[in-house]
């Protein structure tokens, strides 16, 4: 099968990833390889198998539902490449 | 070369305890072989020697403070040096991932399997380079830039864990950790010819290990011989409420073995790992390492892994899905690289853009479309069920034998920029490794031979859940009887 430049960009749209035009080109390319080489999971027969959500028998066990301190704001903001007033600062969402 | 720098991970801690070696003179001896390879090898992202140092010289102080306290027990690794992949977070160094996007990120935390080690007294020397995000198997798909085999520098170390394996086998180390999500630790020690162990899953925490595929990532250890990867695996090992994948296991401690044979051993040899197109001599090597391990008692059973050959396009699948959901949190906004940008949406699109590297990228669009609307269950629905059936595989199989032998790779190790614009070539380097991570099952990888270039051929042993203790059994018992763990690349 062979990705469509419109279905690449529609993925890097859902992925929030700005794309350059030739960078549109070879995943296309690429990621069409690499589907084509999936696409032989197509002939397994898994009627009546289970999908795997954990490779180990699911456990319960709890943790203690104790208060405990968190890591201080200024500690959090420190690595924040824009903190304002004690803020993360992003542009405006709305005008 | 200095002799302090060939020292086993025993001998070293045998030398600090009797007051032959200081933690100084150790650690310095490995910062003095970074200094003088490292323009070669380029295993390291960020050195911390002077932070190093200082924690050796404490190391040091304490010991003799306890010569006057004889009751009091020392933690059992104090002043033993090691490096860490700069995947796993050190509170206060700074942790790149080997992505752009995290350049200057500055960890408030330390992963709990980094914290285990300290804890029991090892010093840091620096954190080693990585394959952006650990997505890659040459350690070329770095920020900051490539790191090169120490057997021919101009071939790769394997990856995703290739700095900590080019330190350990170039002896600016005597261990490091590392993560295997795919392979991440056994390709590369294969490659570098060391010893790597993949835990089962769970059996490590992943607190504070960056996430890449969470069903799949492992930490794991790199040193010379099984006996010195089990020496810091197992204080690594056990349930951590911060991670609640961990599991509480009865104290599997490790030890030497006492029995000079494999006696009753039941070790599966499955068809589907010994392909035409591998390279002779890797099958070659691993058959003598076989027919070796069956001199020392054990019994060798042809066996079937019938799913096999289903693991890589699975993988491909599971782990670059999990992976677009994890990398979602980087968006320029908590940490991280920050684009300028007049909007929210073109901040994120931005930041993400400039942050990320080719392959991560492709990793995200390939797992965002496996999970977008309409192809959800074609692509991540299947591939989750056939991960069912290899899992299957493993639990049959491991019904009738107690390990299971292979090849860690199909060939030894390429040159660098023989897969740069080919993916699927790259990613076909895993085949061996992949099932045991879809499985969960444990892998160690260690050195069986030299190929006419004079590069190391790894095998891998795998076992059912929990059962590193045998791997490590195993693998001693064989270079008990061996020297390839031993020798030394050309370049030292």
């Amino acid at each position: 099968m062979t990705l469509t430049l419109a279905e690449v960009e529609h993925i890097a749209q859902l992925a929030r990833l700005h794309l350059s035009e030739e960078e549109k080109i070879r995943f296309r390319e690429q990621l069409s390889a690499i589907l084509d080489y999936a696409a032989r999971l197509q002939q397994v027969d898994t009627r009546d198998i289970p999908p795997t959500s954990s490779v180990l028998p699911p456990r319960s066990r709890l943790r203690e539902d104790e208060p405990r301190p968190a890591l201080p704001q200024q500690v959090i903001l420190a690595n924040a490449p824009f903190p304002y007033q004690g803020y993360f600062r992003v542009p405006p969402v709305l005008e | 070369m200095d002799d302090r720098l060939t020292l086993t991970v025993r001998q070293a801690l045998q030398s600090l305890q009797n007051g032959s070696l200081s933690s100084e003179e150790l650690t310095r001896a490995c910062i003095e072989q970074i200094e003088r390879l490292e323009s070669k090898i380029h295993a390291f992202i960020t050195l911390t020697a002077e932070k190093a140092l200082e924690d050796a010289r404490r190391a040091d102080a304490r010991r003799i403070a306890a010569h006057r306290h004889p009751d009091e027990t020392l933690p059992s690794l104090l002043g033993l040096p090691i490096a860490v992949k700069d995947l796993l977070t050190v509170a206060g160094v700074r942790c790149t991932c080997g992505s752009r996007i995290l350049e200057n990120y500055v960890p408030p935390f330390t992963a709990t399997a980094v914290q285990r080690l300290v804890d029991a007294g090892v010093v840091i020397v620096g954190k080693t380079n990585t394959d952006e995000f650990a997505m890659g198997s040459s350690t070329e798909n770095s920020a900051y830039g490539a790191t090169f085999n120490p057997w021919d520098t101009g071939r790769v170390p394997g990856g995703s864990s290739g700095g900590s394996a080019a330190a350990v086998a170039a002896r600016m180390v005597p261990a490091a950790l590392g993560t295997d999500t795919g392979g991440s630790v056994r390709q590369p020690a294969a490659f570098c010819g060391v010893t790597g162990i993949k835990p089962t899953y769970g059996r490590v925490s992943r607190y504070g290990l960056v996430a890449y595929g969470s069903s799949l990532d492992t930490a794991g250890v790199l040193a010379h011989s099984a006996e010195d990867a089990a020496i810091l695996f197992w204080p690594m090992a056990g349930f951590d409420p911060l991670d609640a994948t961990t599991v509480e296991q009865p104290p599997s401690v490790w030890h030497t073995p006492e029995s000079e044979t494999l006696k009753g051993l039941r070790i599966g040899v499955p068809k589907e790992y010994f392909l035409p197109g591998m390279q002779p001599e890797v099958e070659e090597k691993v058959r003598a390492a076989i027919r070796m391990l069956a001199e020392l008692g054990g019994e060798v059973h042809e066996i079937s892994l019938p799913h096999t050959e289903y693991a890589l396009p699975v993988y491909y699948l599971i782990a670059p899905a999990e992976a677009s959901a994890n990398l979602a949190r980087y968006d320029g906004v908590r940490f991280g690289y920050r684009a300028s940008a007049d909007t929210l949406g073109e901040l994120f699109n931005l930041s993400r853009s400039r942050g990320f590297g080719a392959e991560v990228k492709r990793r995200i669009m390939l797992g965002t479309y496996a999970l977008s609307a309409g192809y959800y269950e074609a692509y991540y629905g299947q591939a989750q069920k056939v991960r069912t059936l290899i899992r299957r595989d493993f639990e049959e199989a491991f019904q009738q034998v107690d390990i299971i032998a292979t090849p860690v790779t199909p060939t030894t190790a390429f040159r660098v920029g023989e897969h740069r614009d080919d993916p699927l070539a790259m990613y076909l380097e895993d085949v061996f490794t992949l099932p045991t991570n879809l499985a969960g099952v444990p892998g160690l990888a260690f050195p069986v031979g030299f190929d006419r270039q004079g590069l190391p051929v790894g095998m891998q042993i795998m076992a059912s859940h929990f059962r590193e203790d045998l791997l490590f059994s195993v693998a001693y018992h064989y270079q008990q009887h061996t020297d390839w763990h031993r020798r030394l690349p050309p370049l030292l």
